[in-house]
């Protein structure tokens, strides 16, 4: 395992696995016995045998089959539904449309703009406009064409722009719009400026400007939606479904449906694949459960490949005019970028999407100077939301294009450029007061350098063989969450019986990247027992205390340290015991190997059942519960949450890659990803977490694109959107830099989402180096660079 | 259209069920003999996840009508855990070449063939193998790394012990 140590410095009391009154000066290096172990998943096991249940395979007696019909115009008017033909179709058990549910929802507070089915108006070719439950799946596909819809088009809003004019109520896709435009379809405009911008780029040294767009991409995870609703015979309703988040579909089932929220159990399948995909409370959610509580019947809903692609939630295309300020000694003194993000016809987490593509702008540099328009519109497409990376990839990819436009005009390295930039650790940015704590870019550009023999390289290359850098940052968990409440962001639930078994109740998803694994080494790391021992149960709502889920990359970090704390409640019990069965003062006991040894005296031990036995007497179980709330961080102007996390990841990665010049052909060669993690608590899953982000990653940056012909998707599908193969997938060595953060579990931080933007400009930059193209419009295909290549050819025969 | 009789063998046990002729062979697999560790990612044929072994060969369960498989042997990743786990399943697991773990069974079956038909397959062969799988969680790397390992394990298994040298 290629392991780099990081410059962060830590006090971190839970490094140690010393008892939790650990004595003061800690060891230098920290010595675990289950954390930094390459430890399979949890759950691989049920997974490669095919016995892992995912919704789609769970069968119910008497269930029903559900289809969805879609909205075939993108802005229209219904004028009529009748459904009274797919009713009278032989085994059609319910037709729903969107009079059965009047109640809107959406995963923010703020944007609760999304409707179960459409009512009145279709708002985007694919929107949910009824559905059927029927005895068998072909029958309920084939109600749904019996299902006649009259429409009365509306004017489309197809590009981004169009949705900034004025236009009449009747052509506002939502009620709600941003205040600052009311008579507009913009959703959110976000308008930033800190330090003096204008009086940077008048002193700058040098000055670098471009245009850039990029195309919508999709999650492309491999399992379909695909969820089933059984409202049971004790009137609860029991919502099997794939959700990265069931916390947030748990509140927005009991606002459509008008119930408790104990009345519904939201139950987490195994997840075939999230990045996002899976955070929002979905409309199919609310179908099959309307289904089911309309027949009081299990009604499954598996969509097609096609339906999973119209169902969306991906990147927002986006289109942006971005300038940056350098002085002459390379360093950064002023970014003034200007965004338009097409979120499509949904809120979704849009308005956090519209800060974020601005805020996390400030790192992983030091801005000395900070300006950002953003708007994120409304629009008749595919709905965008959060995917992988949420709202920093694009334009990251913009900023580390003109950083390196940067270097050439001043004739420096265009990682030296970067050195010069980087955030220190410990600190805060000056604006945002985002709070950096521990920091190991630098280690990580420097072993990424090392590996790939940058100096060597850059620049020196034959025409059509080039390497490029990118680097980036992330956060780890969004420091304030969603819903404005006091409840913790996680809270984890421990219980042992006499068994010896260790259950651990979280709602933390696990959707492959291997949190339950994570939540079971935090825990058998403070009480010292064997993994095997410890049964991590995270997928129904009765018995797991509320998380709020997977997604802004936050599990390692908050239920990581919810499950530390719980642990160590529970090994105060324990040590309290054997500090009984030895007569030593409990405080003395360390916990490792499943024993309970007297520090002092080491041959004074208990073993982990003898100290759990004693434990036990009089009280049976022992539970303990430990939570996590992020500590107070930022500042006070409006918008200044956004961007805050109790911690940051940072990457520099760097990318080797041949480009044909008769084509325009990209064929990625190698790439180097450093990426700083806190600590790697389980390095095989950060390794896998840093390469599954570079691959994702290569397929936006050279092929991976929702096409459109009008308001229509035209490659709904696997094989006309082209996700990287292996044939297409390079080399990928993966650098775990360990900057050993002082408030992560253990030291870590987040590794699932940071390493996916900087792959995309070091694609780009190494195109340059390749054959002295830059490339303002992403994925960079065949046809894309091509085009550059001869606009540059054409230009130099013309003597400019 | 009337349903016919499909007769045929899933791992190792002989098999009938009342079929549409439309119906493909993951849907009977799935539906009507539970076998679910086979995946439908796609149902068009690009993803891989729903491959199985068709008399032997590695075929995409999702585009085989069932009823063209009258009399054929079917081996599904549920077989591959008779008794034993297979290496490639222990070496998936141990390695990280499962994430999601959706695409897994689809990868093991292709994998599976390629160690019958190469027993010491180089990385080329291994991604060349492969190449109609998609995995959007791992980057490929720790499959690739999985299919190495269970195919040392599977070679180390099936090279005869030498016999006891005489004194």
């Amino acid at each position: 395992m290629p392991t780099v140590s990081g410059s962060g410095e830590t006090k971190n009391e839970h490094q140690l696995n010393k008892g939790v009154w650990s004595d003061n000066g800690a060891p230098a290096a920290a010595e675990f016995s289950v954390i930094g172990k390459r430890v399979p998943l949890k759950d691989a096991y049920r997974k490669v045998t095919g016995e892992g249940v995912y919704a789609d395979d769970m069968k119910f007696p008497g269930m029903l089959y559900s289809r969805i019909l879609h909205a075939e115009k993108a802005h229209a008017k219904i004028k009529r539904i009748d459904t009274s033909r797919a009713e009278a179709l032989p085994g059609v058990r319910a037709v729903v449309t969107g009079n059965d549910a009047a109640n809107r929802f959406g995963v923010l507070p703020v944007s609760q703009d999304e409707l179960s089915m459409a009512r009145e108006k279709v708002i985007y070719n694919g929107e949910p406009v009824a559905a059927v439950a029927a005895d068998t799946e072909e029958i309920a596909a084939e109600a749904i064409w019996l299902i006649d819809v009259e429409y009365e088009p509306l004017e489309e809003f197809l590009k981004p722009r169009d949705s900034l004019k004025d236009v009449s109520p009747e052509l506002q896709i939502h009620d709600k719009v941003e205040k600052k435009h009311p008579n507009t379809n913009i959703h959110k405009a976000v308008d930033q400026e800190f330090g003096d911008v204008e009086g940077a780029f008048k002193t700058a040294e040098a000055i670098v400007s471009a245009e850039f767009k990029f195309d919508g991409i999709s999650h492309g995870f491999t399992e379909p939606h695909a969820i089933v609703a059984h409202w049971d015979a004790d009137d609860r309703l029991q919502l099997y479904t794939p959700q990265q988040v069931p916390h947030y579909t748990h509140r927005a089932l009991a606002k459509v449906l008008e119930l408790p929220m104990h009345r519904i159990q939201v139950i987490r399948t195994m997840v075939g694949g999230g990045f996002g995909g899976k955070s929002d409370p979905f409309q199919h959610e609310m179908i099959a459960s309307l289904l089911s509580m309309k027949t009081r019947r299990p009604v499954k809903l598996t969509m097609d490949r096609e339906e999973t692609f119209l169902t969306g939630r991906g990147r927002h295309p986006t289109e942006g005019k971005l300038a940056m300020a350098f002085d002459k000694e390379g360093k950064l003194t002023a970014l003034d970028s200007d965004i338009i993000i097409d979120g499509g016809a949904y809120g979704s987490f849009g308005v956090v999407s519209a800060y974020y593509n601005g805020v996390l702008s400030n790192g992983p540099y030091w801005m000395p100077a900070f300006r950002y328009h953003g708007k994120r519109v409304y629009s008749n497409r595919i709905p965008s939301g959060a995917m992988r990376g949420h709202g920093s990839v694009n334009p990251r990819y913009c900023t580390e294009t003109l950083i390196d436009m940067a270097a050439v005009k001043l004739g420096l390295d265009p990682c030296e450029i970067r050195l010069r930039n980087f955030l220190p650790s410990n600190t805060l940015t000056p604006y945002h007061k985002f709070r950096i704590t521990s920091n190991g870019i630098r280690e990580g550009l420097a072993e990424a350098m090392r590996r790939s023999e940058w100096k060597k390289k850059w620049g020196k290359l034959p025409y059509g063989h080039g390497i490029g850098v990118g680097c980036a940052w992330y956060i780890s968990g969004s420091a304030l969450p969603i819903h404005w409440n006091k409840l913790p962001q996680s809270t984890v639930h421990i219980k042992i019986d006499m068994d010896g078994g260790v259950t651990v109740h979280s709602l933390a998803a696990e959707i492959g990247q291997g949190s339950d694994t994570m939540l079971a080494q935090c825990v058998a790391e403070v009480i010292g027992c064997n993994l095997e021992r410890v049964h991590v149960k995270s997928t129904t709502t009765d018995t797991a205390p509320i998380d709020l889920g997977s997604y802004s990359s936050r599990v390692t970090f908050m239920a990581g340290n919810a499950a530390r704390k719980a642990a160590e409640n529970i090994r105060a019990q324990l040590a309290a015991a054997a500090s009984r069965l030895t007569g030593q003062p409990a405080q003395y006991f360390d916990f490792a190997g499943e024993q309970v040894i007297c520090r002092s005296k080491p041959d004074v031990r208990v073993t982990f059942m003898e100290a759990l036995h004693e434990a036990q007497a009089d009280i049976g179980a022992l539970i303990a519960s430990g939570s996590y709330q992020a500590p107070p961080l930022g500042t006070t102007f409006k918008g200044s949450n956004a961007g805050l996390s109790p911690s940051y990841s940072f990457s520099a990665f760097i990318c080797e890659l041949k480009v044909d010049p008769e084509t325009g052909f990209v064929q990625p060669l190698k790439i180097w990803a450093a990426h700083d993690c806190g600590r790697a608590l389980n390095p095989l899953a950060v390794e896998g977490q840093i390469e599954g982000s570079v691959h994702m990653g290569l397929g936006q940056a050279l092929t991976e694109q929702l096409r459109y012909r009008g308001a229509q998707l035209l490659n709904g599908n696997f094989l006309d959107y082209k996700i990287p193969t292996p044939y297409d997938t390079p080399e990928i060595e993966a650098i775990i830099v360990e900057s050993a953060d002082p408030e992560g579990p253990f030291g870590a931080k987040e590794c699932g989402e940071g390493a996916l933007a900087p792959i995309i400009p070091a694609v780009g930059n190494a195109i340059y180096d390749a054959v002295g193209v830059r490339m303002f419009e992403v994925p960079m295909t065949p046809d894309r660079v091509l085009k550059a290549i001869e606009a540059k050819k054409r230009a130099e025969a013309k003597g400019e | 259209m009337s349903k016919r009789l499909l007769k045929f063998i899933v791992n190792g046990r002989q098999a009938e069920v009342a079929v549409e002729p439309h119906h493909t062979l993951a849907s009977v697999l799935r539906n009507e003999l539970n076998l679910t560790g086979t995946k439908v990612g796609c149902d068009m044929g690009t993803c891989g996840c729903c491959t199985v072994h068709i008399d032997g060969k590695a075929k995409l369960s999702c585009l085989t009508l069932a009823l063209e498989c009258q009399g054929a042997q079917i081996r599904t990743i549920e077989a591959l855990n008779e008794y034993e786990m297979h290496p490639l399943q222990k070496a998936f697991a141990e390695c990280g070449g499962s994430q999601c773990g959706y695409c897994t069974p689809g990868f093991i079956m292709k994998s599976c063939e390629l160690l019958e038909r190469n027993p010491d397959p180089t990385r080329e062969e291994i991604q060349e193998a492969l190449a109609g799988n998609l995995c959007r969680c791992t980057g490929f790397m720790k499959i690739y790394d999985a299919v190495e390992q269970a195919a040392g394990e599977l070679r180390r298994k099936e090279t005869p012990k030498p016999a006891p040298a005489k004194v």
